[in-house]
């Protein structure tokens, strides 16, 4: 056993409003520069739809993540450093998305409505932020928010696979759920795998998976590696960025911005202990649909005496460790198993879970009589509108077991809090069912409900005096030159080239496959 | 070069598949120096959003970074989720403007009449005269009318633009008079020191503020008319207390997105949740039940459920619960007299409410104002204490006590059941003809003082037979189940208007109803614009509010209405509104008119109004006062001082003392009502088009006007700005009013001057004739609150404001010193302004009208008496060269008696404390009164005059309302008579309002605010006619529309083009499809759809939602370019093909600006306009009422609402998308 620490993260789908808040205050703080236009470090996606990049599940067309190659072994989909260097992939990567699966980021001549007079009333027009060029809009990083377009976005999200086809086009059976998504972070991170500079890696400490900006070549194996697309290429200083998990303001004991900025409150932060030793073993699990199991058993109990002496030995400190005690993740993941992570058949441990939704019954369009059972005042699992199914897909490999009993203990919890809070007798058996008591129902209900700022953050501050020469830091900090500054100044050399007359198509393909010959 | 370390082993673990990195990680300083910052600044945004969200501004190198939300609001208690993090993705792009090139950094004029004006002022040595030489030449006004909105603006010096504005004014108020300006700025409580700017500047010359609430169409009438109250509703946390929660055309989510949690934490605490929307919306999420009801036909859904919870709470069963609360909180027990039936031979119709005036000769004070009921164990008729005659005749009987006068106990009577039986006609309402039915009701017979006999019921009697409840063993007019699909409002009938299946209305009224009665009132209908926006919004509501009073919810933690449209719940108002209106200096200076009427007429939509009223009338009652043309009535309500109609009289103000050599008003009175009779003066809405009555000049701050709430947009462009438009209807050629005059000549671009604020190059400033730069939020202190929750938040300066812009306060003080010292120069004799007021709610002139009858002078039926049966009259003496003396220093009546809603209280104290904490001045005409001068002087001046915010006049506020009722009422606020809120203490940490009895809350030990709670728990009047939340409305034009109780009406039938407008071409496809503008999710109004973040979120431009069927039927596909037009105007956008869309039905999401990504049209050849070019508004004749109890006027509370729902488009495919004219 090797006791590592992971900082880690659930959202409560069910609680997601679908607002985007996330999305602008991590862009507002992080990517709102030249080069970085197109990085949403955190993005919302409508469900079903198409996701950000286009269809970013189609692992069968991005190659993203791990596959296990006849022998059982965990490969890379996208093939190891030799078969790169082997195939020239170093040179020309078949993987990579490029700039119509994500959007080409515009803005508009705003200054013409400050112009002359005219014949008709001025008005602002889409331009490009690539080359400058008035632009048709026919994608953008949330094309099909809210069912936009679903005539299309239902075929092409790869989660409606085996989902009843009479449900595309039917408004009377329409579903929806949201999908916010940042990097995962994950214990077996394809991307860091795939670096063939070694710029990308996990931190000891807190697991944060983060791209060294001085070591960066540009090469994007991470991007294709990560089947989360969450890796982004900047064109401006060709270096690959991603989310960094805010680890400014983590180091600190803050919540990620995405996290605090949660209008839904939807978002819990806290730290797992898990046995680094056992992690390929778990990635081996054959079964796609065991992985999320296998993954669950990698995280240890932070309350055994004999986890807590070895992570100590192993240099977890001891606030930590007692962060890692009062975890929400650990509640909601290991405890009460309502949370699951995304798409664990990619095989990367992905340390972002989520909390299925509940959704509106379905009968009522099909005519069942939903009076029979009056006492059953919400939706039985069955009846909901989000397929069990679809669930599976997306965050249990397709185990639609685990998901139902997730939901059953949602329910259950909804029920026994009514009798609670209406003054009835509820049947403590009912709660035996689905693996709760009186007591687990009550703080389940209290984290998720009430979920005070302080139980949704149980976050550890960084321990500087390990690390530093801290005494001298004291007087010293804010006085160093900055030499870790990676970003390039603002430069317009894609404005030059458009004006020289190069279309959209070939500044896209110099600047964005070409960033390897920089150095 | 590759680098050799590719190839270089790393340390690695499990597996070799994790890498740690081994070199040093300094480069991590990148993003640390990144999330560095100077400063961070609590502020919010004031922005139309009912969010009052606290923000924290970044602040870096002297630069606006990015924003966060705070968390740091007081908790709600331990066992309630929290307020924080307040915001939305909106408000989260907002530092994007501070620097955008969208951004208004300088005065702007236009250039047209720039150069008219300097080359007037070389002619001329006075500016007044300069003036009249440009707006007195037709083709210089046409030149520069006819080019608003092109373009063409220029750079000019604050100094310029404030001297031609005070030019502008100075010679509209000696030529035409001050109400000829008008102020338009909507919902102060979003930023109250910004509204009371202007509307101070207009109260100080006499020019009008326009009300909004009303004209937005946000103001449900049915609030004044069942509870005399404009609105008022639970903060947000109190969603959690419910235990079953219905949103009803509210998308939550959305609309109120920092708020949405507490309704989805609430399903955890086990509260049901059930969604009622068209489309599968972003609330229907979080639903366990949705009902998808036909737009529109809600009305007839809640009519479903109420006969459910009648039949089953109220027939087969009696819930103590429930008849205990309607007997003593509502007007069901009350008698009303029952008329013969015009129709049918011995069938009965409902009549007025019966007063102790029809019984008996008495000498008691307001008897015309005291309705009865009868007394259960005397079966006896008595005036129960509470009604509006106690609270205006000082006999302290204004409670709710059921007390006798022998100081017994009276128990009221519901039901005349088992005792005389009548045939009464009821009216039903159908596009294809209004019809009567008829049902049985119980009935008595009485003799009244002249000795006749009449049959009475109680309301109660009447709801159940209107809803055909079976409550005699044999009854032929009577429902004969749930299914009987014939009889009105069964749920059976109700299916084939909504297309709601009746067994889910049986069912989900049935939980609705069981949970009130188990929860004691603890079910919550939150309502909201998708059903509010519509002509026959108040049926819609009053038919839910039913819903509610019945099962005991209303004035419940965690029950009742809860109604979100629009943000009008301004905390401090006393502080405020003295200052906003100048009541510091001159008490009832201002003028506050009706917004929907002003529009109505301004902009001439009411001489293409085709809703002839006929149609719409009740088929059971006519009345001799009736019209045809909702004009009309808009007339009768102006003549007989029911609403304010401002420009005044077709004569200056200012000349009536002149004229009539005297300043005496009651001699000016007695002339003025003689002119009027004489017919030698008008009122100036008689007669629109004409020049002296027309409005000259428009100052529109904080808001979009002519694109976000013009409803009637290319109505507005033609007629009001005289610009390029899109309008292709005619005028009416047959259909028009009698009381008006016609004039065939259509009048184009009345304004001379339209003057915006604004911080971002919009419609508004780009329509106007003069653009100030203004300061955002993130640059001047001002206040915030919100009824969502209970703060009073901040506005703080993140930075100062930059390049040239100003706060509103600064730009008004501005234009005041500007405007003075030009009137030293040329008008310096002090004006006595003749002013009207409408009959007013909460005085004594809401018992000036008795009975509902309408007694018209003009057809001689009554004398015109001023304040009685026409408007009151007073002077006003303006002198104009002390406008800006009184603007920056607070006025000696601050230190009088505030209040509101009809209380009072002294705050002398206050205001001498506040000479010492704002400081006053020492020299001058302001010697010795505090400085108004800065911004935060105001806001310092405001939270400490106002009950919410000063915790001692919060004790003198309850303790009036204990001497007003008596009752015991001020330990509501007791334990928090210390607090006082600062400035300074509200930026520290968000601070709760203090309860106050100018709003409706007894909330105290850590409630949440509710509702109408000091009611229901503390025995206070409504402020209505009976003192109860009332079901029934006597007033003669409510009879006239059958509205005396709730009921289903129809929306307005498809009108695209009549057959005399401009004719469009027919495309091959075409499609007509209901036109409906919900609030937009990448929005709020215009502001943020013009912001690059949210326009790069969803789509970059204009867009419609349209289903997957209709888009099929037109060949549209999802993307392409679409037009829209009908007789209002063109739109011209992008469709979004969506399946969570009902067929028959196209949204455009509201405030879609038209100057990003709008092309032109094909079919005018202009510019396609904003989603209100489609739209024009009908006004609703019951909604003019006036001078009858709490059917009286208030500013923002009673008034024709501009609803803009009930409207169709023909929708066809973009044949070409060009940009500009080649």
């Amino acid at each position: 056993m090797k006791v590592k620490a992971q900082i880690s993260m659930v959202l409560n789908l069910d609680k997601c409003i679908g607002c985007h808040t996330c999305s602008v205050t991590c862009k507002q703080t992080w990517t709102n520069r030249p080069g970085a236009e197109y990085m949403w470090f955190n993005n919302v996606e409508t469900r079903p739809g198409v996701g950000y990049p286009k269809k970013w599940e189609d692992e069968s067309h991005y190659k993203g993540g791990w596959k296990l190659n006849r022998k059982g072994k965990l490969e890379l989909r996208a093939g190891n450093k030799l078969n790169k260097v082997a195939l020239a992939k170093i040179f020309y990567n078949p993987d990579m998305p490029n700039l119509d699966d994500y959007y080409e980021p515009w803005t508009y001549d705003y200054q013409t409505l400050f112009g002359k007079e005219s014949k008709h009333q001025p008005v602002a027009r889409a331009k490009s932020q690539i080359t400058g060029e008035y632009m048709d809009l026919t994608n953008g990083p949330n094309w099909d928010d809210d069912l936009a377009g679903s005539d299309r976005s239902f075929g092409e999200d790869p989660n409606m696979q085996n989902i009843e086809s009479d449900i595309k086009g039917n408004f009377e059976r329409t579903f929806m759920m949201y999908l916010p998504r940042l990097c995962e972070h994950c214990l077996n991170a394809a991307c860091v795998a795939s670096c063939p500079s070694g710029a990308m890696y996990k931190r000891d400490e807190d697991g944060i998976v983060l791209v060294d900006q001085e070591r960066c070549r540009g090469w994007r194996f991470c991007m294709t590696g990560c089947p989360y697309k969450k890796v982004y290429f900047n064109w401006n200083t060709n270096k690959a960025e991603k989310c960094t998990f805010c680890y400014p303001r983590i180091e600190e004991g803050l919540p990620t911005v995405c996290s605090e900025t949660c209008v839904g409150r939807i978002r819990y932060i806290g730290v797992i202990l898990y046995d680094a030793d056992r992690v390929a073993e778990a990635c081996e699990e054959p079964d796609d649909t065991k992985l999320y199991e296998a993954q669950l058993g990698l995280f240890l109990d932070p309350n055994d005496p004999e986890v807590v002496e070895q992570a100590l030995a192993d240099g977890v400190d001891m606030e930590t460790i007692r962060c890692a005690q009062k975890s929400p993740i650990y509640k909601m993941a290991v405890e009460q198993k309502i949370a699951f992570p995304l798409h664990p058949e990619y095989r990367t441990m992905p340390m972002v879970w989520y909390v299925p939704p509940l959704s509106p019954i379905m009968n009522y369009f099909e005519g069942k009589n939903s009076i029979k059972y009056p006492e059953m005042i919400f939706p039985a699992i069955n009846e909901m509108r989000i397929p069990v199914e679809y669930l599976a897909n997306l965050l249990s490999g397709g185990n639609t077991e685990v998901i139902k009993n997730a939901l059953y203990k949602l329910a259950m919890m909804r029920l026994y809090m009514r009798a609670r809070t209406s003054g009835k007798e509820f049947d403590a058996e009912k709660l035996d069912r689905v693996g709760l008591t009186e007591d687990s129902a009550t703080s389940l209900y209290r984290l998720l409900a009430i979920a005070k700022y302080e139980d949704r953050f149980v976050i550890p501050q960084s321990k500087k005096e390990k690390v530093a020469p801290v005494a001298e830091d004291q007087g010293g900090l804010g006085f160093e030159q900055c030499n870790g500054c990676a970003l390039a100044p603002v430069h317009g050399s894609m404005l030059r080239k458009a004006k020289a007359g190069e279309s959209t198509k070939d500044i896209y393909a110099e600047s964005f496959y070409g960033g390897i010959w920089r150095d | 070069m590759l680098k050799s370390r590719f190839f270089k082993k790393v340390e690695k673990f499990n597996g070799n598949f994790t890498q740690l990195e081994e070199d040093s990680r300094r480069w991590e300083k990148l993003y640390k120096e990144r999330w560095s910052h100077d400063k961070v600044v609590r502020t919010t945004h004031g922005v139309n959003c009912t969010g009052s969200c606290s923000w924290n501004v970044y602040v870096k190198q002297g630069i606006v970074t990015w924003e966060h939300q705070s968390t740091d609001y007081p908790s709600c208690g331990p066992n309630m989720p929290e307020f924080e993090p307040r915001g939305c993705p909106r408000g989260a792009s907002f530092s994007w403007y501070e620097y955008s090139p969208l951004r208004i950094k300088y005065p702007y004029i236009r250039e047209r009449l720039w150069k008219m004006w300097e080359d007037a002022k070389d002619q001329f040595e006075n500016p007044i005269d300069a003036w009249e030489s440009i707006v007195t030449d037709p083709e210089k006004t046409k030149s520069y009318k006819s080019v608003r909105g092109h373009g063409g603006l220029i750079r000019v010096k604050w100094d310029d633009a404030t001297e031609l504005i005070s030019a502008m004014l100075l010679y509209t108020i000696k030529k035409y008079g001050p109400d000829r300006i008008a102020g338009f700025s909507p919902i102060p409580a979003m930023s109250m020191l910004s509204y009371a700017s202007g509307a101070r500047f207009m109260s100080l010359i006499g020019g009008e503020m326009l009300s909004f609430y009303d004209w937005y169409a946000d103001l449900p009438p049915a609030s004044p008319q069942v509870w005399g109250e404009q609105t008022d509703v639970p903060e947000s946390s109190d969603w959690y207390n419910s235990q079953y929660l219905m949103m009803w055309g509210s998308n939550v989510p959305l609309t109120r997105t920092p708020d949405a949690h507490f309704m989805v934490e609430a399903r955890y605490k086990g509260t049901k949740v059930v969604s009622i929307s068209p489309d599968y919306a972003e609330n229907v999420k979080f639903a366990d039940n949705w009902l998808a009801p036909n737009p529109g036909s809600d009305a007839a859904l809640a009519q479903g459920f109420t006969h459910v919870i009648l039949n089953e709470y109220y027939n087969n069963q009696q819930v103590p619960y429930f008849t205990d609360y309607v007997k003593k909180f509502t007007d069901l027990p009350f008698v009303i007299m029952l008329d013969q039936s015009e129709n049918n031979e011995g069938h009965v119709v409902s009549g007025r409410f019966l007063r102790i005036s029809d019984l008996k000769e008495t000498n008691e004070a307001n008897p015309e104002w005291k309705p009865m009921l009868v007394d259960e164990p005397t079966d006896k008729l008595v005036v129960p204490n509470g009604t509006i005659g106690q609270r205006w005749d000082k006999s302290e009987k204004w409670n709710l006590d059921l007390t006798s006068e022998f100081g017994r106990e009276i128990s009221p009577k519901l039901s005349f059941l088992g005792e005389d039986y009548k045939v009464i006609d009821l009216p039903n309402f159908d596009n294809e003809g209004n019809s009567i039915y008829s049902r049985t009701i119980p009935c008595r017979e009485i003799t009244l003082k002249d000795g006749s006999k009449k049959l009475i019921t109680t309301v109660f009697d009447l709801i159940m037979a209107q809803y055909g409840i079976k409550r005699k063993k044999i009854d032929v007019f009577a429902a004969k189940d749930y299914d009987d699909a014939d009889s009105l409002f069964t749920p059976a009938w109700q299916e084939k208007v909504t297309g709601v299946r009746a067994d889910l209305v049986i069912q989900i009224a049935r939980e609705f109803a069981q949970n009130a009665a188990d929860t004691k009132g603890k079910s919550m209908i939150i309502v909201g614009a998708g059903i509010n926006h519509w002509f026959n919004s108040d049926m819609t509501y009053r038919a839910i509010i039913n819903m509610l009073m019945l099962t005991g919810c209303i004035g419940v933690q965690g029950g009742g209405w809860a109604h979100y449209v629009g943000q009008e719940k301004l905390r401090p108002a006393e502080g405020w509104s003295n200052i906003a209106f100048a009541n510091d200096w001159q008490p009832g200076c201002s003028r506050q008119q009706q917004g929907t009427s002003f529009f109505y007429f301004a902009s001439d939509q009411w001489k293409y109004d085709e809703l002839d009223n006929e149609g719409m009338k009740s088929p059971v009652k006519t009345i001799k006062d009736g019209y045809k043309h909702p004009a009309d009535y808009n007339q009768m309500a102006i003549r007989l001082g029911w609403m304010p109609s401002y420009p005044q009289f077709d004569r200056n103000n200012l000349n009536f003392v002149k004229d009539y050599k005297t300043n005496d008003i009651k001699e000016i009175s007695k002339k003025v009502v003689q002119e009027l009779k004489d017919g030698s003066l008008h009122f100036a809405a008689e007669a629109p088009d004409k020049d002296i009555n027309q409005p000259k000049a428009l100052f529109v701050w904080r808001s979009n006007l002519f694109s976000s709430s013009g409803k009637g947009q290319e109505y507005f462009m033609k007629h009001i700005l005289g610009s390029e438009n899109g309008l292709l209807a005619k005028q009416s050629e047959n259909f028009k009013p009698v009381d008006m005059e016609w004039d065939e000549k259509s009048v184009t671009g009345k304004l001379d001057l339209a003057v915006a604020f604004d911080f971002r190059m919009v419609t508004t400033p780009l329509y106007s004739d003069i653009v100030l730069p203004a300061a955002t939020w993130y640059e001047k202190e001002d206040l915030s609150s919100t009824d969502m929750h209970p703060f009073i938040h901040p506005f703080n300066k993140a930075v100062d404001p930059l390049w040239e812009s100003q706060s509103d306060w600064q730009a008004f003080k501005h234009i005041s010193k500007s405007f003075s010292e030009m009137a030293k120069k040329y008008y310096s004799e002090p004006q006595y302004d003749l002013k009207t007021q409408p009959l007013g709610h909460d005085s004594m002139g809401e018992i000036s009208q008795p009975y509902g009858k309408i007694k018209d002078w003009k057809r001689g039926e009554i004398e015109p008496i001023p304040g009685k049966t026409m408007p009151s009259l007073s002077l006003v003496k303006r002198d104009y060269t002390a406008v800006y003396d009184k603007y920056i220093a607070l006025g000696p009546n601050a230190g009088g008696k505030l209040g509101s809603n009809g209380y009072s209280y002294s705050v002398a104290n206050e205001y001498n404390e506040l000479k010492d904490i704002i400081g006053t001045y020492t020299d001058g005409v302001d010697k010795g009164y505090p400085k108004l001068d800065e911004d935060r002087n105001v806001a310092e001046s405001i939270l400490h005059l106002s009950s919410a915010s000063n915790g001692h006049v919060a004790k003198k506020a309850w303790e009036n309302a204990e001497e007003i009722t008596g009752k015991k009422l001020a330990d509501i606020s007791a334990g928090l008579t210390e607090k006082q809120m600062t400035f300074a203490n509200i930026t520290a940490q968000p601070k709760e309002a203090i309860p106050t009895p100018i709003f409706s809350s007894a909330k105290h030990d850590g409630d949440r605010y509710s509702p109408f709670s000091v009611n229901i728990e503390r025995n206070v009047p409504f402020r209505t006619l009976t003192g109860r939340q009332q079901f029934y409305l006597d007033h003669e034009i409510f009879q006239e529309y059958g509205e005396e109780l709730a009921t289903y009406k129809p929306t307005l039938p498809p009108h695209v083009l009549g057959p005399a407008d401009t004719k469009v071409e027919p495309a091959d496809k075409e499609l007509t499809l209901r036109y409906l503008t919900p609030h937009g999710k990448w929005n709020i109004h215009t502001t943020y759809q013009d912001n690059l973040y949210m326009l790069t979120l969803f789509r970059g431009g204009p867009t419609v939602w349209l289903s997957l069927d209709d888009a099929k039927k037109i060949d549209i596909k999802d993307n392409d370019w679409v037009e829209l037009y009908n007789k209002n105007g063109v739109v011209t956008a992008r469709a979004v093909v969506s399946q969570r869309m009902p067929d028959g039905t196209l949204y455009m999401y509201h405030a879609q600006d038209m100057e990003i990504e709008e092309p032109l049209s094909t079919i005018t050849g202009n510019r396609g306009g904003s989603h209100n070019a489609p739209t024009q508004i009908h006004v609703k004749p019951t909604q003019m009422v006036g001078g009858y109890a709490q059917l009286s006027y208030g500013f923002n509370y009673y008034g024709p609402i501009g609803n803009q729902r009930d409207l169709y488009v023909n929708v066809r495919k973009l044949k070409e998308v060009k940009w500009h004219e080649s």
